[in-house]
Parts: C-alpha cells; structure tokens; sequence
C-alpha cells in the first residue's frame, strides 16, 4: 500500500515539475522535442532510483556533517554511468542531450529527494520514491516536449499531425518558447486543480 | 585580441547563459525577487565561475588527461567545485565578514548551479586554451548577472500589478523569462 502512495505520490500530487519547480534546467533546455524528453527523463530517473537506493541503503553509515559531499559522489556516480550507458546504445539521443547528461549531476531534484526522503526512509520506500518521482518528471517533460513540438514543427515524436495549412511557429522550439511553454502549462495546471 | 573579445561578448549577449543555453535557472528564478539580492548572488557566481574555470582546466589538463581517466570528468569536477564553494565561503568569512553577511545562503547553493558545471564542461569541449577558458568562465558569468538583475528589476515591479491567480508566482515570472529571452534573441546578428 506505502509502495503504491509513494510511487503515485511523485506522479501528479508532488510533480517534481510543475508542483515543487525542481530540475527547470534540463525541463526548459531539452524539450525542443518530445523524443528528448522522453530521454532526459528516463536517464533522470534511472539516476534518481539508484542514488535514493544506494543513499537510503547507506543512511546510518554516512555521518551527518559530510551526507551534502557524500550524496554529491554517489548521484555523480550514477550520473556517469547512466552517460557511458547513452553513449554506447543511443548515440543520437546522446549526441542531441549532450551537456545536459553530465549536468544531471546537478539537477536539483535528485538532491531534493536524497535530502528530503531518501535519507530518513527504507530502501523500499526510497525505491517506489524514485520511480515515482522520476516518472513523473518523464511525464512532464514529455508534455512539453510535445507541446513545443507540435506548435513548433507540427509534429510528435517526429509524426507530422498538423499538415498542410499550419504553419510552424519557429519561436517555439528556440529558448523563448521554451519559457512560454512552461509557463502556461504551469499556470494551466493552477486553473484546473483550482476549479476542482 | 579580437577572439578573446568575440569569446566575451558571446558568452555575455548572444549565447546568455540563462535565456539561450538554460544554465542556472534554479537561482534565476529562486533569488530575482529583489534586485539587491539579485547582485549579490551574480557577483559570488562571478567569482565561483572565474575560479572554477581555471581550477577545472588544470584538473583536466593536469590529472585527466596523462592518466586516460577522462571518463572521471563529472566527479572530478563536481568535487572540485564544491571544495572550491566551501573554501571561498571559508575565505570570504575570514577576510569579509561584512560581504560573507551579505551573501550569506546564497554562498553554498552555487555549488548546486548547473552553470558552474556547465561552463566547466563548455570550456573543455569546446576546446578553448587556459586564457579563453578564464573569458568564457567570466563572460558566462557577467551575462548571468546581467539577466538574473534585469529580470530582479521587472519582479519588482511585478507585485503591484494586477494577475491572474492562477499565473501568479512562477507561471508569470516564466512568461517574462519569455520575453526577455526575445529580446535577448535581437543580439543574435551582432557577431
């Protein structure tokens, strides 16, 4: 039952996107796309299920003076690993991500949840954390990736849905649109859990 | 001559940190809500980024690369990093107590900007030499101020205006992001 609450809990209730506006960097940076979100976000949650495993397994060892340092190698660990894995089965992917895989290492999520969960919880609950967590930032970057696709190249995931007569509006797949994106997408979201 | 100030006014304008390569959004958007504020945390990211450019350049140049461990690059780099934020913020104490005052949180959250690690890794993959590796870390950095002060500047003015609730807070402060980023578009055809 704490399995399923905490996994779904990531999801939509603490959207680590849109809810608790953690990791803007790589949401803002890589969602020219929604292939790219897709990637970002998985290798983001592959990292985030390893450091909350590792770091929960590990939380009586690490004295807590030094954890900030401590979790800062094991996350950096992850991060490298994850980034030779990309460069040896998705070159593409990782040629498209590019400076963005080595700075997940910095994404403020991964650290948000080792501090605020991982430390103080069972493996287990750490575990469904990180999923949950992970997935829900996949979810999201997926939305934006497919939103800025669309209305900037008129396709998803490399589709063309909006043919013929529309015509692309290019500012939304440069930095600008990106800001736009997200902007609305978390204003929209405010409407609609205010309306309930 | 002429490169090095192509590499300074790119970094600054054309390729901004914040509104063009999205590095630092986190502080961006966490500490523009006062343009005092604002300062202070671009000068210590100024000084972070200056150092952390040379610093990372000898590690890589230095440790790295004669011993093929290239692929250490990321945590090499992140501790690097966080050693040197923790030694600045020791040295400041020390020396400044008044300025260690004025930055006080803001000192050991640098160690988690991304931009610090992005231009690090820029710098090594791009290729640059030890002295355009310092006007890129610089640059990067001024054009980090410049935006984080600017977009303190329109939050200001921000709370007296009249907004949706449901765009309040982040939401609207994104949609000015947009805006400046437009604008920021316009330095494109300087270079």
């Amino acid at each position: 039952m704490n399995f399923g609450k905490n996994l779904f809990n990531g999801i939509i209730p603490e959207n680590p996107t849109f809810r608790l506006v953690l990791g803007t960097c790589p949401t803002l940076a890589v969602t020219t796309a929604a292939i790219n979100g897709v990637g970002m976000g998985l290798s983001t949650t592959l990292v985030l299920i390893g450091s909350n495993v590792v770091i929960s397994a590990l939380r009586k060892v690490i004295p807590d003076k030094i954890r900030i340092p401590a979790f800062v190698v094991i996350i950096a660990s992850f991060v490298t690993i994850v980034g030779m894995l990309m460069k040896a089965y998705t070159p593409d992917l990782d040629k498209a991500l590019g400076i963005y895989i080595p700075l997940i290492v910095v994404n403020c999520i991964i650290l948000a949840r080792a501090e605020a969960f991982a430390f103080t919880n069972t493996v287990a609950d750490s575990f469904a954390d990180g999923l949950g967590m992970g997935l829900g930032f996949t979810l999201a970057l997926t939305v934006m990736g497919s939103v800025r696709e669309l209305l900037g190249a008129g396709s998803i995931f490399g589709t063309v849905i909006l043919g013929g007569g529309f015509e692309p509006a290019l500012m939304m797949i440069l930095p600008p649109g990106a800001f736009l994106a997200y902007g609305l997408l978390m204003g929209l979201l405010n409407k609609v859990s205010e309306s309930k | 001559m002429t490169s090095l100030i192509i590499i300074l006014l790119s970094a600054i304008l054309v390729n901004n940190f914040i509104l063009a390569k999205f590095l630092g959004i986190c502080p961006f958007l966490g500490v523009s809500k006062q343009v005092e504020t604002a300062v202070g945390m671009g000068a210590a990211v100024t000084f972070v980024m200056g150092l952390a450019s040379a610093i990372t350049y000898v590690v890589q140049y230095a440790i790295l690369v004669p011993f093929h461990m290239e692929y250490m690059q990321t945590i090499a780099f992140i501790l690097v990093i966080a050693a040197l934020v923790q030694f600045v913020e020791m040295v400041i104490q020390k020396t400044s107590p008044s300025l260690y005052q004025a930055l006080g949180v803001y000192l050991p959250l640098i160690t988690t900007n991304c931009a610090v690690l992005g231009v690090a890794i820029i710098n090594i993959s791009a290729g640059y030499n030890f002295i355009e590796t310092i006007f890129n870390g610089v640059g990067g950095a001024l054009g980090f101020t410049l935006a984080i002060v600017l977009f303190a500047g329109i939050r200001e003015r921000m709370v007296t205006s009249p907004i949706p609730k449901s765009l309040d807070g982040f939401p609207i402060a994104l949609v000015s992001a947009c805006l400046m980023a437009i604008s920021f578009l316009g330095f494109q055809g300087l270079l």
